[in-house]
């Protein structure tokens, strides 16, 4: 076999290969986007239309189903979206602090029990919270926390996995002599955290803020045990309750309009910030 | 207020102002203990009574010993025990789901990290695949059914197809109800996962592959012999971790079914058993399942701390740089 045709055989062989990896590719992300594009196109569709059955391509109703499904009477998504947007802001903001604030107490200071407080942090990090449930629903009925917000965000401050994150970035960005000289200017320690540490810690804040709010947004297993009052529920507690109510009597149009409204500012989010968030995703295991 | 507390010349790896350090892990500490650490113990001390509500009396709470678990691990009158059906159930569609998820995840690792191969287009297919792992689960349950359902956009297409019967409904058939549910799963995790083991590959150094290459070995042998053994620890946590999310399972299957498990229950996971009792205020049973979930998420996850912390056991930090970019 001569030099030639080696090189021509190995050109066919990659051509295939390639073939291959991008039909892959494609039909992995046609699948992963269908049932989302089903879901917008049914939304612009009014009943009658969608009762003729499957169709690929937009028709006029949406703002017609948008205004339908805003304005339902049992089903308040508007003010589901903004309790949910409250719950899941709040959890994100206080989740960054003080998983920032506890890995800076455990990676800067020296202190007896520095070490357990780690180890024990690190042990219950895969404890998921469906095994405390019935206990944390008990104790919060007893506190007369239930339909309250209170145990939907304040539990956010002791989130081990984003404290491992925060651990492990300070670990390869802080620099403790940073730390020193603040303290030789005679900064007091919080003031120290606040103003120079956090702006350093910005981008892992801002990564782990999108992942806590995505998190709490979708949440649906403990805030469907501790909330019953109507104008109270988030929009995961809404979205299963449509799934619970009689079927045939809904105008399916606001069904998908419901769907997609749970699903909007997540998607966006994303939109925007998909670079980032698909960074953040390794960062938090992988060390590289 | 500050101490001159810091003998010059010698730098400390860490400064010893303690008190500031157990202020700072206060808050985090105070948390878990009033909403994690104290109700955890509190279910497992529930799931030693006798604690339910028969119509409008409560029964209980009276100590009952071992009795929840006992009766947890009974056969009902029809001869099953109904947390090992569920934990079946529960273990066959998260496999469903898992194995392709990793199969492909592994495949597109290597399609994405390929020089020979040079796909373009990759933030775009990244940010497709990535997509579905941020919806919200309940939202894209509420959508499988809503396409799905008899006289749903998709059964409506296949009946007109002739590729099933009008009368077909996917949620009274085994099959169809688990293979939902478990490419739901699957599409929300495959991208999640091909992303990491991504980030693991390109950790590997490249002169290996490279070496690997020039001594004659074709992909496969690279593959199996280069990139795979070293990307196990990696690979090993990440498939841990989906085991134990898999315990987890609940939002799809729950809101895909109504609660109901349909058909005959064969959908219902571990966690949505343990939903049912704490929705009806059985505490007692619910406690003794809690702690069986606690029990084999416990297990799982002693392998993920190990892994994690294995860097902080070193006691040389140039050794934990050196081992660094596996975890």
């Amino acid at each position: 076999m001569n030099h030639m045709s080696r090189n021509t055989k190995g050109m066919i062989q990659l051509f295939i290969l390639r073939l291959f990896a991008y039909l892959i590719l494609i039909f992995l992300s046609v699948l992963c986007l269908f049932f989302f594009y089903l879901m917008v196109i049914n939304s612009t569709r009014s009943n009658a239309q969608l009762a003729r059955g499957f169709s690929l391509v937009p028709e006029g109703n949406f703002l017609k189903n948008l205004v339908n499904a805003w304005n339902d009477s049992s089903i308040n998504i508007p003010r589901g979206m903004l309790n949910s947007l409250l719950i899941a802001l709040s959890t994100a903001v206080l989740t960054t602090y003080f998983s920032a604030l506890t890995a800076y107490g455990i990676h800067v200071y020296d202190f007896k029990g520095k070490k357990l407080a780690f180890t024990f942090i690190m042990a219950v990090m895969m404890i998921p919270p469906q095994v405390s449930a019935l206990g944390f629903v008990q104790m919060m009925n007893k506190m007369n926390l239930t339909n309250n917000y209170i145990p939907l965000i304040i539990p956010g401050i002791a989130a081990p996995v984003v404290f491992f994150y925060m651990k492990q970035y300070m670990e390869s960005v802080l620099p403790l002599e940073i730390i020193d000289a603040a303290r030789v200017d005679g900064s007091n320690e919080f003031y120290t955290f606040n103003t120079i540490v956090l702006p350093i810690m910005k981008p892992a804040i801002a990564v782990q803020m999108i992942f806590s709010f995505v998190s709490s947004w979708n949440n649906y297993f403990i805030p469907a045990l501790l909330l019953d009052e109507a104008e109270l529920k988030t929009v995961p507690i809404m979205i299963a309750q449509l799934r619970s109510a009689d079927y045939s009597k809904f105008d399916m149009g606001k069904v998908y309009m419901f769907i997609l409204l749970s699903i909007l500012p997540v998607i966006i989010t994303y939109i925007f910030l998909s670079k980032s968030i698909i960074r953040g995703v390794t960062a938090g295991s992988v060390k590289g | 207020m500050k101490k001159p507390n810091q003998k010059k010349g010698k730098m400390p790896d860490s400064v010893s102002y303690a008190k500031w350090g157990y202020l700072f892990i206060t808050p985090f500490f105070l948390v878990y203990l009033v909403f994690t650490l104290i109700p955890q113990f509190l279910t497992i001390y529930n799931s030693f009574f006798e604690s339910y509500r028969d119509g409008l009396t409560q029964v209980g709470p009276n100590f009952v010993g071992l009795q929840n678990y006992i009766t947890l691990f009974t056969p009902n009158t029809d001869g099953v025990v109904r947390i090992l059906k569920y934990a079946g159930n529960t273990m066959i569609m998260w496999a469903a789901g898992a194995v392709p998820q990793f199969v492909i995840a592994m495949l597109l690792a290597i399609f994405f990290t390929s020089y020979r191969l040079n796909i373009r287009g990759q933030g775009f297919f990244k940010t497709v695949i990535y997509m579905p792992n941020l919806i919200m689960a309940a939202a894209f349950s509420m959508l499988f059914y809503t396409l799905f359902t008899r006289g749903g956009p998709i059964q409506a297409y296949l009946v007109s197809t002739g590729a099933i019967n009008a009368t077909f409904d996917f949620f009274s058939v085994r099959v169809t109800v688990r293979g939902m549910i478990a490419l739901m799963n699957f599409l929300m995790w495959f991208g999640n996962t091909t992303i990491v083991l991504m980030a693991g590959i390109m950790g590997i150094d490249q002169c290996l592959f490279e070496s690997a290459t020039l001594d004659g070995a074709n992909s496969v042998q690279v593959f199996f012999r280069v990139t795979m053994p070293l990307l196990m620890p990696i690979f090993v946590y990440c498939f841990i971790t989906a085991m134990i999310g898999g315990i987890q399972m609940f939002d799809v299957p729950q809101v895909l079914t109504n609660g109901k498990g349909n058909p005959d229950e064969l959908s219902r996971t571990l966690v949505m058993y343990l939903n049912g009792y704490l929705t009806n205020k059985n505490y007692g049973m619910a406690g003794a399942i809690s702690v069986v979930i606690f029990l084999l998420t416990g297990i799982l996850g002693f392998f993920v701390y190990r892994m994690l912390s294995a860097p902080y056991k070193e006691s040389g930090r140039l050794h934990r740089e050196r081992k660094g970019n596996v975890l």
